[in-house]
């Protein structure tokens, strides 16, 4: 709590001091170094092992960038990685301390304001996990029952919105993560955790007992989820949708994908089993910056 | 950056301004919803003190019972027990724990269990304060109770207690302003409280400062309104020549 207020201060402070370069490419070149925020526990996604390294689908992707920045320049590029979290990501990127975001920060319409996306490279799904006997498979047997979910999340917003939209009432129980939450399902005091599909996977293949469990029901949301860069850098942008677009066309992207959603990945060499779903393989099929509110039901 | 105080009057539904800051028809604002998360930290940190107080006062009094050996020990060892473990660990063995042994216990609901996990928390805390009070009277004046034909009960009652309180008024104030911040913890079994309020309502309105601002703003007038409580008590129960505020204590 304290480290996000003084976090979040810090970005307040250093956002007006920072004079706008919104030449990443210029930048890299003089200085030799680029900086990528990354994340500790974002699922596949962006992760850490542990001493100071990241890993994950989407850091993977982003040292692909890097490798075609450092061609465009001409020399080796040092990359710097910096921790983010949800609450100061957008302030990073915004007053230059982070060149290239690599976690999984939803593109939405509020933070097109503030920061540009590269084309969406992964789409989430919302979804629901439940004991494997207990006999539910969709959204709608779960009115009266206790539903899941973190604090913190975006998940907390839909679950209120879900319920106002279907008339259904829930008992929410609120973990304080989302390890507390799976363990609210797995104790038996809640009987579904509503979360990101591939946070869902994640913790079920980590579980004592992941034949015990399954993930049900129709997405309650779909997001678009992207590499975050800073905003009116054309150049940079252009660089990095190339790469991604390149590997899309090629279908190296996939290979990557299931490098990390399908094969064991380390540190436990647990399989997370989340193979890509129709949406993240059309968002691969014509690539696109468009932000979650087009993806909205209409 | 700049400053969007704004969003509380935001709908939580449709994040929509709302004129007057007040929902209608069911909906609520982030500012409806932070008052809600108020009046929980509120209730939950009011039900504990009590908790805390009853037993506290108990659990220190039995401490310094003279020639009841079996209660001493009985009130050390709860001392030890709470004092010992960190409140938010208290609150997971309640939580997950006691229930997987006695799965009765799964019905209890949370406001409950955090209640009396902060109380009994606080408890340990205000046993110690007290037993450090009575110890802190000259040993006359349980002599005296005895001389007057008191029985034990009596002189506790009549006489050590109404001053050993007096003495520990000071520190039970800061226990009870503790008690209050505290009670931050009950986010962890799904109180909606300040806490969770401030870590839900940043993410979903990307209003972080703000909101934080706000919710510290709310946490200190309370502390302060516990202080400004206890400073009155303090006054009014204060007994001429006996504890001189400000004075160099002691005294008969």
């Amino acid at each position: 709590m304290k480290k996000v207020l003084l976090a979040a201060a810090i970005a307040a402070i250093a956002g007006g001091a920072f004079a706008q370069a919104n030449d990443t490419i210029a930048k890299v070149k003089n200085s030799g170094t680029i900086t990528m925020g990354v994340r500790d526990s974002s699922g596949a996604l962006a992760y850490t092992l542990g001493d100071g390294k990241y890993v994950g689908y989407h850091v993977e992707l982003c040292q692909r960038i890097i490798a075609n920045l450092e061609k465009q320049v001409g020399k080796k590029v040092d990359v710097k990685y910096q921790l983010v979290t949800s609450q100061n990501r957008i302030s990073l990127v915004s007053n230059g301390t982070v060149d290239i975001e690599c976690g999984s920060t939803t593109n939405n319409t509020a933070r097109q304001k503030d920061v540009a996306f590269a084309v969406t490279t992964y789409v989430e799904e919302v979804r629901t996990a439940v004991r494997a006997n207990s006999g539910i498979n969709s959204l709608a047997q779960l009115g009266g029952k206790t539903v899941a979910t973190t604090t913190g999340t975006t998940s907390v917003q839909l679950l209120r919105k879900h319920e106002r939209a279907q008339n259904v009432n829930f008992n929410e129980v609120y973990g304080k993560d989302h390890a507390e939450s799976f363990l609210l399902l797995e104790s038996g005091r809640a009987d579904a955790f509503v979360m990101d599909a591939q946070i869902l996977a994640g913790n079920i293949a980590n579980s004592k007992a992941p034949a015990d469990f399954k993930i049900v029901g129709e997405p309650i949301s779909v997001e678009p989820i992207a590499i975050m860069l800073r905003k009116d850098d054309a150049a940079f942008k252009k660089l990095a949708d190339d790469t991604l677009k390149d590997l899309m066309k090629s279908g190296e992207i996939a290979k990557i994908y299931d490098k990390w959603f399908v094969q064991p990945i380390p540190p436990k060499n647990a399989k997370l089993n989340l193979p890509a779903s129709e949406t993240t393989k059309a968002a691969w099929a014509t690539p696109n910056d468009k932000p979650a509110e087009d993806y909205a039901k209409k | 950056m700049s400053w969007d105080w704004q969003v509380f009057c935001k709908n939580t539904l449709e994040g929509t301004v709302e004129a007057t800051c007040w929902a209608k028809g069911g909906d609520q604002t982030y500012l409806e919803w932070m008052l809600q998360a108020w009046g929980w930290t509120l209730s939950v940190a009011a039900c504990a003190w009590v908790v805390a107080i009853v037993v506290g006062g108990l659990v220190g009094t039995m401490r310094t019972l003279p020639n009841s050996p079996i209660a001493v020990r009985i009130g050390n060892a709860w001392v030890e027990l709470f004092r010992n473990i960190p409140i938010l660990v208290q609150l997971f063995i309640w939580y997950f724990v006691v229930p997987k042994l006695f799965p009765s216990m799964r019905q209890v609901p949370g406001f409950l269990l955090v209640v009396f996990a902060l109380g009994f928390f606080t408890s340990a805390r205000i046993a110690e304060q007290v037993r450090a009070g009575v110890q802190a009277l000259p040993r006359g004046q349980r002599y005296a109770g005895m001389a007057m034909g008191f029985t034990t009960a009596q002189t506790y009652r009549y006489v050590i207690l109404p001053m050993a309180v007096r003495i520990i008024l000071p520190p039970l104030t800061s226990e009870s302003m503790n008690l209050l911040k505290n009670s931050s913890v009950a986010f962890a079994v799904s109180i909606a409280e300040l806490t969770m309020f401030a870590m839900q309502a940043q993410e979903e309105t990307a209003r972080g400062i703000e909101i934080y601002m706000a919710v510290t703003a709310l946490y200190a007038l309370s502390a302060f309104a516990v202080n400004r409580v206890f400073a009155f008590i303090e006054r009014k129960v204060q007994i001429p020549g006996f504890i001189v505020a400000g004075g160099t204590g002691g005294g008969h």
